[in-house]
């Protein structure tokens, strides 16, 4: 019985530790793409940065939403992941070889930019 | 380390011999959200003669140039451009079309498919949505299948007329038919509850095939059918619909929506329909299509705060249903439970709530939970001839449901319970069948999607019901794209099934045959509940043929019984009710080959091959009256719409069906096959804005009828009348018009 009460408590507090380690913030930026192929890249390379639960890219906007653990992941990182994918984000741009191997339905207008782009 | 060297240099100037030798580069447009490659366009160095054109992916190799370092771009009806080159980098330059050249303007429009395979389900799943549903004659749900290979719509019975629908070559009862994801066409209203929901209230059917998931029920077997039924913020203001066929059908939808402040939404659906011809065609002196009557009416309302994440349905239906049928002369205020003329009277009152309450967490919008209720009470009267049959259904329904993630979206979940009571009071001349069924459900489906290649759905149930006992539902569903255009599902699962053996086969009332029940001590009839296993696989592939879309598919679907309840038709006279002892199943092979012909111009085909083989006391034999093969077809026109918005629509379908096997019939003794044969449907809509548009059609317009649909309809008193063995229409060419308006 006392195991039990053991580890019940054990199961309490290491979800009590884990709500607390959770700091969920949700947020939105611009990231250029076209359509529903560019749509899965860039909620796949979202995702694939640990700490990122959520990724919804909308199409018509060219805004991505995002809820992340901030204690986990910081932002940066997912900007640099949804680059190296091969689109721009509001921050950073991505590597032009990226960008020219992209399929040509996913080829977006880019803007002319002062941001260096990704090295 | 010389070598190495040595390498390095090598490596280095090839590299700069190869890229000094040429810039590669691709032209493209933007087209709406769209970029496509421009064939054609003209590279060149300016004031050189050293140029060349891009290929059909828009792409061009060019020599650098020692005179020029300026590219020019240019293709008729764009804007040239001018690019410094500095580097041998690969270049992607997009023209910007000009629009101040008087070029006849080439407009692509795709056209949106009204029926199509998803692409990113899990399951395989169809999506029908509301303008498929205006492609044929189609007054209900069970006739709004017709223009979709993947739902079989049978001729039920020579008396009601009405139509039953199949899956996987099994009948509906072993399809879980929801409304707005709660089952809706089950227990009492089985036989005719398809007819209950009127076409125009439905926004969009989804058809999976296989078990399907684990959140709704345990009850499916061969696939789920959920409708979406017109919301009260997205659907017109006002919309009537009046439609008459020569068949002596006459029927009114009208939607009246209303917004009553920015987040509550009410609507009114109405729908009447009244048959108050007798026709008699084939003269065998019974009615070819049943007189009816039907009052239907829905009110919904609507709330919506998206802000804070709160959606609430809640729906009041009521629905009375009457219809006659049986001979001519047959009058049901003199002639009720006559020896001497043959009547039958059905009358049909229901009454449905549902309360649908919906959070999304607006911080975390993964995170959701639904709570679904529903009561409904349906109270069905009728006999056939001397028999009396009496069901009472009420059934309250309710499912509490949380969706949520595992470390991230790619990871979802759904777990939740539900709770479901269904009271029968059932009596077949005053021989009681009542009985209550309770079950508590608990369930948790896993479901992974890497968003391109792989997903997958696990799905698992436990179920306590005071009928069945314990069990374990589990359901897998699995998904993988090879590329973008090939796509395999595999999936399996049980499913169980109480049979309500007289509300799902009522047409066998429409016949003298005597009723067997196997003795036993199950609360089903004493029959035990049904339970099966079902199997598929799917493959799709999408391609280019001649340049033009086509998709095709392959579908395979075993479902094997391990109990099942067999209704045995095979001796006249009498129907039998008993446990499966040996093997039954059905395996259905599917093809489908759809292409776009032109833009307006679209062709659906499909092959069906439907096994259904099931061990009868008198041996193993196919189910009777299910046709092993099939072949559908499909040609969808539409005018280009003009800038009035007017518009033409035509559509053909025809359907051929195989040899059916019939059971004993001493009046046609050499027979044990139905011959083969076709239906050709087509319809005709005029477009004349987007408010109003008039339609026409005809169904079986090669006036196929089958010749003494009733047996034995000369004398209805003798053992073998039976009214339940239809193969072909009974009705011929039927024309029917009408007309849309919405504002």
């Amino acid at each position: 019985m006392k195991k039990y009460i053991y580890i019940v408590f054990l199961v309490i507090v290491s979800i009590s530790n884990a709500q607390k380690n959770s700091k969920n913030e949700k947020t939105t930026f611009r990231v250029s793409g076209n359509c529903e192929m560019c749509k899965m890249r860039i909620e796949k390379a979202t995702l694939s940065v640990s700490g990122v639960k959520f990724a919804k890219w909308s199409i018509p906007e060219n805004q991505l939403t995002l809820v992340y653990n901030s204690n986990r992941v910081k932002l940066l990182e997912i900007h640099n992941s949804i680059a190296l994918s091969g689109h721009d984000t509001s921050v950073k741009d991505a590597p032009t070889d990226t960008y020219n191997d992209l399929p040509i339905c996913c080829l977006y207008v880019r803007e002319e930019k002062s941001k260096a782009p990704f090295k | 380390m010389n070598i190495k060297y040595y390498i390095f240099i090598f490596l280095f100037c090839t590299n700069i011999l190869k890229s000094q030798e040429t810039l590669k580069g691709k032209v493209v447009y933007k087209q709406e959200r769209e970029t496509l490659a421009l064939e054609g366009a003209n590279v060149y160095w300016l004031d050189t003669n050293q140029g060349t054109t891009t290929d059909e992916l828009g792409d061009f190799n060019l020599k650098l140039s020692k005179k020029s370092d300026r590219l020019v771009i240019s293709y008729l009806g764009f804007h040239p451009d001018t690019l410094k080159v500095v580097s041998n980098k690969k270049i992607i330059h997009f023209l910007k079309e000009d629009l101040s050249t008087n070029l006849d303007e080439v407009s692509l429009i795709e056209r949106k498919k009204t029926s199509k395979l998803s692409f990113t389900k899990t399951q395989n799943t169809i999506l029908v949505d509301a303008n498929e549903l205006l492609k044929a004659a189609c007054c209900n749900l069970s006739e709004s299948f017709e223009t979709n290979p993947s739902i079989d719509v049978n001729f039920s019975d020579a008396l009601t007329g009405t139509k039953q629908i199949n899956m996987l070559g099994l009948k509906s009862p072993y399809i879980l038919i929801s409304e707005e994801n709660i089952p809706m066409v089950r227990g009492a209203s089985q036989a005719y509850g398809l007819t209950f929901t009127p076409g125009t209230w439905v926004e969009s059917i989804q058809i999976s095939k296989g078990t399907g998931s684990v959140v709704n029920g345990f009850e499916s077997i061969a696939g789920q059918i959920n409708t979406e039924l017109k919301k009260p913020f997205t659907d017109n203001p006002f919309f009537l619909n009046l439609f008459g066929s020569k068949n002596g059908r006459l029927e009114l939808n009208t939607h009246l929506n209303k917004k009553i402040t920015d987040k509550w939404s009410t609507g009114l659906f109405i729908h009447l329909n009244q048959r108050n011809q007798k026709i008699d065609k084939n003269s065998d002196n019974f009615l070819d299509v049943p007189l009816s009557n039907q009052v239907n009416i829905l009110n919904r309302f609507q709330y919506m705060d998206p802000l804070k994440g709160w959606v609430v349905f809640y729906n009041l239906r009521f629905l009375n249903d009457q219809k006659q049928t049986g001979q001519i002369l047959f009058s049901p205020d003199t002639d009720k439970n006559s020896s001497i003329i043959w009547g039958s009277e059905i009358e049909t009152k229901r009454f449905d709530t549902a309360l649908k309450v919906g959070y999304v967490y607006p911080e975390y919008p993964y995170k959701s939970f639904g709570l679904q209720t529903a009561y409904s009470n349906h109270d069905q009267k009728a006999y056939y001839g001397l028999r009396n049959y009496d069901i009472f259904h009420e059934s309250f329904y309710s499912n509490l449901l949380y969706n949520s993630i595992l470390n991230n979206t790619n990871n979802k979940f759904k777990s939740g319970l539900n709770f479901s009571l269904d009271r029968y009071v059932e009596n077949i001349d005053s021989k009681d069948f009542s009985r209550t069924d309770k079950n508590l459900g608990a369930f948790f489906e896993w479901s992974h999607d890497d968003l391109e290649k792989l997903s997958w759905t696990a799905g698992i149930r436990v179920d306590f019901n005071n009928n069945i006992g314990t069990f374990v539902t589990p359901r897998l569903h699995f998904r993988y794209a090879f590329n973008t255009t090939t796509i395999i599902r595999l999936s399996s699962g049980t499913g169980r099934k109480a049979a309500n053996i007289f509300a799902e086969n009522q047409p066998i009332f429409g016949s003298n045959r005597r009723i067997y029940i196997d003795k036993g001590t199950n609360p089903f009839y004493g029959l035990s509940p049904e339970r099966a296993w079902n199997f598929g696989v799917s493959i799709s592939k999408s391609l280019q043929l001649l340049n033009k879309n086509t998709n095709l598919v392959f579908d395979y679907y075993n479902t094997r019984f391990s109990n099942q309840v067999i209704v045995d038709l095979e001796k006249e006279g009498r129907v039998s009710f008993y446990n499966l002892n040996g093997n039954s199943s059905a395996k259905s092979l599917q093809v489908t080959f759809d292409i776009d012909l032109t833009t307006q111009l679209q062709f659906k085909s499909a092959y069906k091959n439907d096994n259904v083989s099931i061990d009868y006391r008198s041996g193993t034999k196919q189910k009777q009256l299910v046709p092993k093969n099939r072949v559908f077809a499909n040609l969808s026109w539409k005018s280009i719409k003009n800038t009035k918005d007017k518009q033409w629509l035509y559509d053909v379908t025809l359907h051929h069906l195989g040899n059916q096997r019939l059971v004993e019939n001493s009046t046609l003794p050499n027979t044990t096959q139905s011959p083969s044969y076709s239906i050709l449907n087509m319809q005709l809509t005029r477009v004349f804005s987007n408010f109003s548009e008039i339609y026409m059609g005809i169904e079986n317009f090669g006036n196929y009828t089958q010749i003494n649909p009733i047996i034995s309809s000369e004398q209805p008193f003798n053992a073998n009348f039976d009214s339940s063995q239809v193969w072909a229409p009974v009705f011929g060419r039927m024309i029917y018009g009408g007309f849309r308006y919405k504002l």
